[in-house]
């Protein structure tokens, strides 16, 4: 398998000094943490997040004015050390309090848990949002409960927009679990991804099969299906994440959907067609749809579809300005 | 026990006994692992005690329940997956309990809080066949011991172990609720809990090093049933 690296072990430290070569973040000595260049931001409660790499550009994409403070990096789809995470949260704290915004996988989980102890036992406060809007899994192979994926790109802004705005802590807290409450996700595979470490696929998935309800650590899907056309898969991902999410007519949602590193955004656009078609006809008001690679799985082939029910509030956070490497809100 | 000095070679004793004993079982616990995990819990904890007993210099100068709070950091950053922060974190979080200082009183407040903490984090119960399964016998034997039966701490410990033991091979027949094997469901029965295992070997040595430090033998009276194991 050909890839575009040095040596497998090297990736995450060599992916990371490119990131800082390239946009206005700095990484903490000796870490694969990556902050803001003006960290901390004085009198403003600090937003981090972080996870194993594999996921490009989550999270140091959302570096930046409106989102995060702090992405920590493990390494490919590995937590990062509780260490790490307690660094992070110390050099990012201004005296407001850091609310970190976790993925529900066990090992993240634990570690953050673990750092948030350390931190607080150095007379910080660190609260957690922990995502988990997967409705394909209860419980998978890394989780207790269900994942959290790419739906955590709503809460990265929405709490970045509400620090921003010098919101407190409780209240930075409030506003990322009511995007947690109300947004729901739903992914699939065409192909496997290829770890830098193993060099071959971590699943096998013949040419005219494909895994619905997959995760974004190319762990095989709840699901084996028969190849359908874009607009089948669509409508499968949709009604899932759709009777989950219990919608009225009349509601209003923002939708992304979301790329797993190795399928063209021609694609993606038309599964978005079909999306919001299928929205359409149930009375449901699309108030924004992203559309791109927010969250991936490496080279993996496939897509995610997410939906977030809106109110004013979170509209307004939605379409606050944010200047990130890969996510740009113009004021 | 006796003053600061002398508690914190007692740690730092128990420290090198324990990185040694599972640097010399590292290839039973990842044999354990392989059964029904990703074959890396030895390599792991070897890695971890080990880079904690390098430090014993850093820690010369500090107290007991300094040099205890640091060995949980260092297992974190070494450890690595979920079993860094249930040791190390749950270690780091526990140490807080012997501020004071190492007495029978303290001990049973450092297990128990570290037993608490590993519950917390992990989400297993006895029966979900994880290191609980010898964490909980072996706490709360500790604490009945030296509260309501007022035995001496080193017969408390031994008695403690003896319950670990039980806890390990009580693991054997369960499915695996928590964790990693629990994605083997059925196919977990019948495999020893690799967390179990090196929780009992830590606690074997932690009465090693007890044995060289407390004054009297064990209690063989109030320890019965224990004598076949120690003559191993």
């Amino acid at each position: 398998m050909k890839k575009l690296i040095n040596e497998p072990s090297a990736v995450v430290d060599e992916m990371l000094d490119g990131m800082v070569a390239a946009h206005p973040v700095r990484r903490l000595d000796g870490t694969n943490v990556l902050v803001r260049d003006d960290v901390p931001v004085d009198g403003k409660v600090a937003v981090v997040s972080g996870g194993g790499s594999g996921h490009e550009p989550t999270h140091a994409g959302y570096l930046g004015e409106g989102m995060l403070d702090g992405a920590a990096a493990g390494e490919v789809f590995t937590s990062p050390t509780a260490d790490q995470l307690d660094e992070m949260i110390q050099a990012t704290d201004a005296g407001e309090g850091v609310l970190c915004v976790v993925k529900n996988y066990e090992g993240d989980v634990m570690n953050f848990d673990t750092a948030a102890e350390m931190a607080s036992m150095e007379g910080i406060d660190v609260e957690q949002a922990v995502v988990n809007d997967d409705v394909a899994v209860e419980d998978s192979l890394y989780t207790s409960g269900r994942r959290g994926v790419a739906g955590t790109i709503f809460v990265h802004k929405c709490a970045g927009a509400k620090a921003a705005e010098g919101a407190d802590l409780a209240e930075v807290k409030e506003v990322a679990e009511k995007v947690i409450d109300n947004v729901r996700t739903m992914g699939m595979a065409l192909t496997s991804c290829v770890t830098p470490e193993k060099g071959e696929p971590t699943f096998d998935l013949g040419e005219d099969e494909i895994e619905l309800g997959i995760g974004i650590h190319g762990e095989p899907g709840t699901e084996r299906a028969d190849m359908m056309s874009a607009d089948e898969i669509t409508e499968h991902l949709t009604e899932n994440v759709l009777s989950d999410l219990d919608l009225d007519e009349g509601e209003e949602v923002v939708t992304l959907v979301n790329g797993m590193g190795g399928t063209p955004l021609s694609e993606l656009y038309i599964v978005n067609r079909k999306l919001q078609s299928i929205l359409d006809d149930r009375g449901i008001e699309t108030w924004d749809a992203w559309v791109g690679d927010y969250m991936t799985s490496l080279d993996m082939m496939g897509c995610s579809v997410s939906v977030l029910r809106v109110d004013d509030e979170l509209k307004e956070l939605l379409g606050a300005p944010a200047e990130t490497p890969a996510l740009t809100v113009a004021e | 026990m006796a003053d600061v000095e002398t508690q914190r070679d007692a740690v730092l004793d128990a420290l090198d006994n324990v990185a040694a004993r599972l640097a010399e079982e590292k290839g039973y616990l990842t044999d354990l692992d392989s059964a029904i995990g990703d074959a890396d819990h030895g390599a792991n904890m070897q890695r971890g005690f080990g880079e904690a007993a390098e430090k014993r210099e850093a820690f010369a100068e500090m107290d007991p329940d300094e040099v205890v709070k640091n060995v949980g950091t260092t297992l974190i950053s070494n450890v690595g997956g979920a079993s860094g922060p249930l040791y190390g974190g749950s270690i780091m979080f526990a140490s807080q309990e012997l501020e004071d200082g190492i007495t029978a009183e303290t001990s049973v407040a450092f297990a128990e809080a570290y037993l608490d903490k590993v519950k917390d984090r992990g989400g297993a119960e006895v029966g979900s066949k994880t290191m609980v399964d010898a964490l909980v016998p072996a706490v709360h034997t500790y604490k009945k011991s030296i509260e309501q039966d007022d035995l001496p701490p080193l017969t408390a410990l031994a008695k403690a172990v003896d319950a670990a033991e039980r806890g390990v091979e009580f693991t054997v027949p369960l499915k695996a609720l928590k964790g990693r094997s629990s994605f083997l469901d059925w196919r977990s029965v019948g495999h020893q809990d690799p967390g179990a295992t090196s929780t009992l070997f830590i606690l074997e040595e932690l009465l090693a090093t007890a044995e060289e430090y407390l004054d009297g033998a064990i209690d063989r009276d109030a320890h019965a049933g224990d004598a076949a194991r120690r003559d191993e």
